[in-house]
């Protein structure tokens, strides 16, 4: 039997489909009931709630945790605040990515960082007598994330304070009875936080949060759902976007953060007072303008798809459940210039959509190429825009939430 | 001042698309609206605070796709959710939830029947083939039989060569279909009672025949032609309702450049020498334009706006004899919870979709034999909705409003009028509802009453027919809503019809608004009516 999330006992009573997958050495939920496609709306026009307790969590404490991190992390962790947590990556020292992870400060020597897949070795490896400790707390923290426009207004009933809290931005508050910690963070492009508490409180949060959560159309989500979201939110996930480069057979299966869109984090390559690993590499990629690829998105013409299936005489299929697995995308030559790795029909923008590498001179919105399918047993490309991520970006994901939490604020014409 | 390209009389659906479709090719366009509040049946109103009832229509899925992404309305906050499942009562107590997971459809339709559960993989496939066939023709202009010029001959050669390419067993459902009875049509797949009950439920639907009556098929199909995210027959709820989504077409005109009046009652057209040149308010005010598109029904498009007498006398004939007699109501609550149904106690996830209180066929025949004879039906059919189960805006944490559609309640009354009539209606309603979901009454904070004689003066639609005149063989297509006239001219140069008398017909499709601008902006393109407009 695999690990058990601290809400097992909560999840597993409300799991109606029997469905489960391994996840993070965990036993996860699929889906909780029959459509997975109403779950991810759950997220979209109320709030859904997520247990993303596996993922792999380590608290970084010790004198030296700041420079240790600041050596470790591509990203510079030393403007962040207590009470702030941040999105980070690592890399190796050919600067192309090993995973991703989110970073919260708690004090001037206390982190915790999460990651979707066992680091402690490697992290551990790197600490070479700087006064610093590593202890891996996976079991120890039970979190629940909720998503949604209606987030907000169930955690606020919860927990005074909610309202200032910034993107990434964390406090303390008690739910239930019990202390935790919450994040402004989330998996789905949308308002959201996250709850942290302790393993051992974790029913009575689960209880605290469904009791406030349901008038407002709360459901819980499985993976299927989250998955959904976060390829609209232009959130890659390890092993499907993109491969840890420590385990990868060659470097056409590794990416540098330029590569994968996120070079947007990396401030501060010039300054000499922060040697990370990779740094080297990363100013030698931009200054010889080395990267092969950049990440946007993708968006299918639909005029295109529906006549292109329409001609092979099939219904054009519009199905939500998310594609992995490389689709070609081409130039208009017929000469590859990328390819996809997430794909999948988006409900919300009523259009299919992908995460997909393309050719840097490629990375500008607007630019048209061509994403291959397979329809009637043949390979038929069709039409898309290159555009940048996410591309669903409501005005709640980063908005302070108001008391208005309509997916569209604009006044009725009367 | 005062001028535009082109006028649109009707902010309604089909209005609000034409004028989003011509204001995008670039004229200048005003959309008229007789009342304050754009949308005609397709409305969201706040009767209660904090509870949003859609007073009319309720649901989408006809809605041609092709409008989300030409007028990208996606842009201006289209969301359609899916409706999960439905729910079929049963009159034993027991019920039929059919979902989105195909295995426990079949194990649920095999609770009822063992043969009926890949029957319904074959019914919905052949639905799907027979939708796929018809779909071409649904969306696009229908060829006008009398026309003998070259690219009339054309298009009816192409119809023709459609028509040869079709399968012969789907030919064969088609005709079955548009000829048939819905009875007849699922007896060919089904045995159990429910399950015909609720597909039925489809082929009455807005319409005064009843499942057993020839012509149900052809609203069966008409039905199945709709969509959601590329699933045939499917349903969602717009985000906010049917008057949210309404709202998003009228964004999407503004942001195209049209301009939207409320509060603008058209009281005629304006023509000279049988050209259309404006339109004259109800206060006088007037409009001019060489294009004028009316989105109201034929009587008020042929009869009302302008004098007949400017019409050929066929044509006044045939739409003197075109049916409206409509045969729907709406009764809408808000509840202080949810029903209980006493065989799923506890439960209320199967109020997620529509609520079909339709157990048997002949529950529907026989709700159908008293409008027959002028009179409401004792135990009506009834498609209820709970939207705010889905969609937390609708109503406030833990409460929810509930949209009923009620068949049959035919317009004319044998010996009564529908304001003496009306609440004993609403009760039948209730009390059906009471017998399903005891405890219902207990339920009701508020309850709102919209007969067809409420539709026709509120929303305007003659009779209250929502379709705009009735899904007959021998009101569509080539006919719609007058043979020779269906393809969104009228006798009166640049006066041009897009509403729901006009193919491919009524629900929230948007297919009259789309299709008749692509007819206008054709016109104008060969240099007719006028060649400023495109100035």
């Amino acid at each position: 039997m695999l690990r058990l999330s601290p809400f097992h006992e909560r999840v597993a009573a409300v799991n109606q489909t029997s469905l489960w997958s391994h996840w993070a050495g965990h036993l996860v939920v699929d889906k909780y009931q029959m459509s997975e496609k109403f779950e991810y709306f759950a997220v979209r026009n109320a709030v859904g709630l997520f247990d993303s307790s596996p993922l792999y969590k380590y608290r970084i404490v010790g004198p030296d945790a700041e420079r240790y991190l600041s050596g470790v992390l591509a990203r510079d962790p030393r403007p962040l605040q207590p009470g702030e947590a941040q999105y980070t990556i690592w890399c190796d020292d050919r600067g192309f990515v090993n995973e991703d992870g989110v970073l919260f400060r708690f004090g001037p020597d206390e982190f915790l960082l999460t990651a979707a897949e066992p680091n402690l070795a490697y992290f551990a490896n790197l600490i070479e007598g700087r006064a610093v400790e590593i202890h891996e707390v996976t079991e120890e923290i039970g979190s629940l994330a909720l998503q949604g426009p209606r987030a907000y207004a169930v955690l606020s009933q919860l927990a005074p304070g909610l309202d200032t809290l910034r993107p990434f931005d964390h406090t303390r508050a008690e739910i239930g009875g019990a202390q935790v910690t919450v994040s402004r963070t989330g998996f789905t492009g949308d308002l959201g936080y996250e709850v942290f508490c302790d393993a051992r409180d974790a029913n009575a949060v689960w209880d605290a949060v469904v009791a406030a959560g349901t008038p407002h159309g709360l459901l819980p989500i499985g993976q299927t759902a989250l998955v959904m979201t976060r390829i609209e939110a232009g959130l890659l996930l390890v092993n499907v976007d993109f491969e840890v480069s420590r385990f990868a057979e060659n470097d056409e299966h590794r990416s540098t953060p330029d590569e994968l869109g996120l070079g947007w984090m990396l401030t501060g390559l010039d300054d000499d007072s922060r040697p990370f690993i990779g740094r080297r590499a990363l100013v030698a990629e931009r200054s010889t303008g080395a990267s092969r690829w950049r990440m946007m998105g993708l968006l299918v013409d639909p005029f295109d798809y529906q006549r292109k299936f329409t001609e092979a005489d099939m219904i054009p299929p519009k199905d939500h459940v998310p594609v992995y697995g490389d689709m070609m995308v081409y130039d208009d030559e017929v000469k590859r210039v990328g390819y996809a790795t997430s794909f999948m029909y988006s409900p919300v923008l009523q259009r299919h959509i992908a995460l997909a590498r393309v050719r840097p001179d490629l990375a500008v919105t607007g630019t048209r190429v061509n994403l291959e399918f397979t329809i009637n047993h043949r390979y038929v490309q069709v039409a898309a825009d290159v555009v940048r991520n996410p591309v669903f970006r409501p005005a709640r994901r980063s908005a302070l939430p108001g008391a208005n939490n309509d997916h569209r604020t604009q006044g009725a014409i009367a | 001042m005062n001028q535009y390209d082109a006028i649109v009389i009707g902010g309604g659906h089909n209005g609000l698309v034409n004028g989003a479709y011509l204001a995008r090719a670039g004229l200048r366009t005003l959309i008229l609206e007789r009342r304050d509040i754009v949308g005609g049946a397709a409305i969201t109103e706040e009767l209660r605070p904090g509870f949003k009832f859609t007073t009319f229509s309720y649901a989408l899925s006809l809605l041609r796709p092709e409008i989300i992404h030409e007028l990208e309305l996606v842009r201006h906050g289209f969301m359609p959710l899916l409706m999960p499942s439905t729910f079929c009562p049963m009159e034993n107590g027991d019920s039929l939830v059919v979902g989105q997971d195909r295995n426990e459809n079949l194990k649920e339709i095999a609770r009822h029947s063992p043969r009926d559960a890949d029957a319904y993989d074959q019914y919905s496939h052949d639905i799907a083939m027979v939708v796929k066939a018809v779909k071409p023709l649904f969306d696009q202009i229908p060829p006008n039989l009398w026309d003998t010029s070259p690219e009339g001959l054309a298009e009816l050669a192409s119809l023709a060569r459609h028509l040869r390419g079709i399968d012969k067993d789907v030919l064969m459902n088609l005709v079955r279909l548009l000829t048939g009875s819905a009875a007849d049509f699922l007896d060919g797949y089904f045995e159990s009672d429910i399950l015909k009950g609720w597909l039925s439920s489809s082929s009455i639907i807005g319409t005064r025949v009843g499942p057993m009556s020839q012509g149900s098929g052809l609203v069966l199909l008409f039905h199945g032609m709709g969509e959601h995210d590329g699933e045939f027959g499917s349903w969602a709820f717009h985000k906010g309702g049917n008057g949210a989504f309404t709202q998003v077409l009228a964004r999407a005109a503004q942001g195209f450049g049209a301009e939207v009046v409320v509060g603008s009652e058209v009281e005629r057209v304006i023509t000279s020498n049988s050209r259309a040149t404006g339109v004259a308010l109800a206060d006088g005010t007037e409009y001019h334009a060489k294009i004028v598109v009316s989105a109201a029904d034929p009587r008020r498009t042929f009869t009302e706006f302008v004098d007949s007498r400017e019409l050929p006398l066929d044509l006044v004939d045939n739409l003197r004899k075109y049916k409206y007699q409509g045969s729907s109501s709406k009764v809408n609550f808000a509840l202080d919870a949810l029903p209980q149904y006493p065989s799923l106690p506890g439960r209320g996830d199967m109020f997620r979709g529509f609520t079909n209180i339709a157990p048997t066929i002949e529950y529907l025949e026989r709700a159908f034999d008293e409008a027959k004879y002028g009179w409401y039906s004792t135990r009506p059919y009834i498609d209820g909705c709970i939207q705010s189960t889905i969609d937390p805006d609708m109503a406030p944490p833990g409460k929810h409003v509930m949209s009923c559609f009620v068949h049959y309640t035919p317009y004319q009354l044998k010996g009564s009028d529908w304001p003496t009539e009306r609440d004993r209606m609403a009760d039948n309603v209730q009390a059906t509802l009471e017998s399903f979901f005891p405890g219902f009454n207990d339920l009701v904070l508020q309850r709102e009453v919209v007969t067809p004689l409420d539709i026709e003066q509120v929303a305007g639609l003659p009779e209250g027919n929502i379709f705009h005149g009735e899904l007959f063989a021998s009101q569509l297509y080539f006919f719609r809503p007058a043979p020779g006239w269906n393809q969104y001219r009228t006798p009166i140069d640049g006066y041009y019809q897009c509403g729901s008398g006009t193919h491919p017909g009524g629900c929230v499709t948007g297919g009259p608004g789309r299709l008749a601008s692509q007819q206008i902006l054709r016109d104008l393109a060969n240099g007719a009516p006028a060649s400023t407009a495109a100035d």
